[in-house]
């Protein structure tokens, strides 16, 4: 089991690299449209968001097969979600800004769909911090909930999304219903599990 | 087909222009899709000759002109303009094409007249775009006749030395450099005065964010992005180019300021 999920961590951090190095090689080859920034920036917020997707799969995947494997693969999940967004913040603020503090800090403040971006990044940033084993150790119930932020996450990344678009807005409502349908799996999932709960308790009593 | 001969007009010369590759891969065109590389993959499609203008409303020469005989009489010169897109990025295009005041003054127009009016071919099986409903189709757009009569309002036929590419909106399109390029309306088959100001296409999806005039204006931004910058697309690898500030009316004050004396910017947006 050990070297299985060694192999299986290893090909999937390969393949969340793939967007990454995609990016990079498409710029070398001049293959980043008219407007580099431009395009550095949809693929960067797109991967973020399509990955934390992915993380949010993972416990409905483990309560479907009943795998432990899926809950393992959660940590480099989220670390990529954050990699992607970090580079999508980077990009915006020093590519497309050129470090202009007082135009960034007017976009967060007067741009509702930066400000929900910004505020997701910021919630990430905690998360990301606190991955590591020690820090779950040290966090106990805290780390929990602490994590749970990823539901505030999935809401604000789709609202960024939505907000930004000119007219059609057809691809973030896809993403948007993805993101519902794992929340609605969590919430309709956690009913069950307290009235099995209550059902063991009452016949104990 | 152009005229042979076509002269630059040496009032209108930018030394740096935008690489013909980017301007004619990167177009906002949903007539062949939402995403700005669809137009230069679907827009082949397109049959850009033979081409009628149907010219109407208060005029009094009417009725439907064949593109081909105007071009040949009428003066197309080559202009250097920048364009400024309502989504903040920027290019310079070497355009040519013919004064709209040269074909509006073939039209007679009646004195009633206060509005020219614009509409892209309808043809969902030249344009599968048409088929989704992005935009309430046809595309239309609108100028008031003084705009329309201003000296940098062009027609334009031709970038780069060439016939327009389909993407760029062959084989007739209107370019307005002081205002942002979604006026630029493309492919046109009609073209009708009015007295009464037109909805254009924008402002018919969300009059809040997209207004009749359209003026490039840095002081007034877009409800959701600072209209204050842009990105300048411009030769070569522009990873590292960051913003420039954008300039009121793109820079051509000169030609157009007197047109707005007295009106509220922020309100006619």
């Amino acid at each position: 089991m050990n070297r299985y999920l060694t192999a299986v961590k290893a090909a999937l951090f390969l393949l969340l690299l793939v967007p990454f190095v995609l990016i990079i090689l498409d710029g070398v080859q001049d293959n980043l449209t008219a407007d580099p920034i431009e395009e550095i920036l949809h693929r960067t917020g797109l991967w973020s968001l399509r990955i934390l997707l992915i993380t949010l799969l993972m416990t409905p995947l483990k309560v479907l097969t009943g795998s432990a494997l899926f809950i393992r693969l959660r940590r480099m999940l989220g670390l990529f979600t954050f990699f992607y967004a970090s580079m999508h913040l980077l990009v915006y603020v020093w590519l497309d800004l050129g470090l202009d503090w007082a135009h960034f800090f007017e976009d967060v403040i007067e741009r509702p769909y930066i400000t929900v971006g910004m505020l997701a990044w910021l919630l990430m940033l905690p998360m990301a911090i606190t991955s590591n084993r020690h820090m779950v150790r040290k966090l106990g119930q805290k780390w929990k909930r602490l994590h749970q932020s990823i539901y505030l996450v999935i809401g604000l990344g789709c609202l960024h999304f939505l907000w930004l678009v000119k007219s059609d807005v057809t691809e973030p409502l896809i993403y948007t219903g993805i993101g519902l349908t794992l929340l609605l799996f969590r919430i309709i999932h956690h009913k069950h599990v307290q009235r099995k709960a209550r059902i063991a308790q009452s016949s104990r009593s | 087909t152009l005229p042979t001969t076509t002269d630059k007009n040496e009032r209108f010369v930018i030394d740096e222009i935008t690489r013909e590759k980017d301007a004619t891969t990167y177009n906002n065109f949903y007539e062949f899709g939402l995403s700005k590389s669809d137009p230069a993959e679907n827009a082949h499609t397109l049959k850009t000759e033979p081409w009628t203008l149907e010219i109407g409303g208060l005029c009094e020469v009417q009725g439907k002109l064949d593109l081909q005989n105007l071009v040949n009489g009428i003066n197309v010169e080559e202009r250097i303009y920048r364009m400024r897109c309502v989504e903040a990025w920027s290019m310079i295009i070497p355009w040519m094409g013919f004064k709209l005041a040269d074909l509006i003054k073939m039209c007679k127009p009646l004195s009633s007249a206060k509005y020219v009016y614009f509409e892209t071919l309808y043809d969902p099986k030249q344009m599968p775009g048409q088929n989704g409903r992005s935009i309430p189709w046809p595309y239309r757009e609108g100028l008031r006749m003084d705009e329309a009569m201003n000296e940098l309002t062009l027609m334009a036929v031709g970038m780069y030395g060439k016939e327009l590419p389909n993407q760029n909106g062959a084989p007739l399109r209107l370019v307005v450099p002081w205002k942002y390029g979604f006026k630029g309306i493309k492919s046109i088959v009609k073209m009708k005065f009015l007295d009464q100001q037109p909805v254009n296409s924008w402002q018919a999806i969300a009059p809040q964010e997209y207004g009749f005039y359209a003026n490039v204006n840095p002081e007034v931004d877009h409800p959701r992005w600072s209209q204050a910058t842009e990105r300048r697309i411009t030769g070569g690898f522009s990873l590292f180019n960051s913003r420039i500030d954008t300039q009121m009316f793109n820079g051509y004050g000169d030609y157009v300021a007197d047109l707005y004396n007295g009106m509220d910017l922020t309100r006619y947006y």
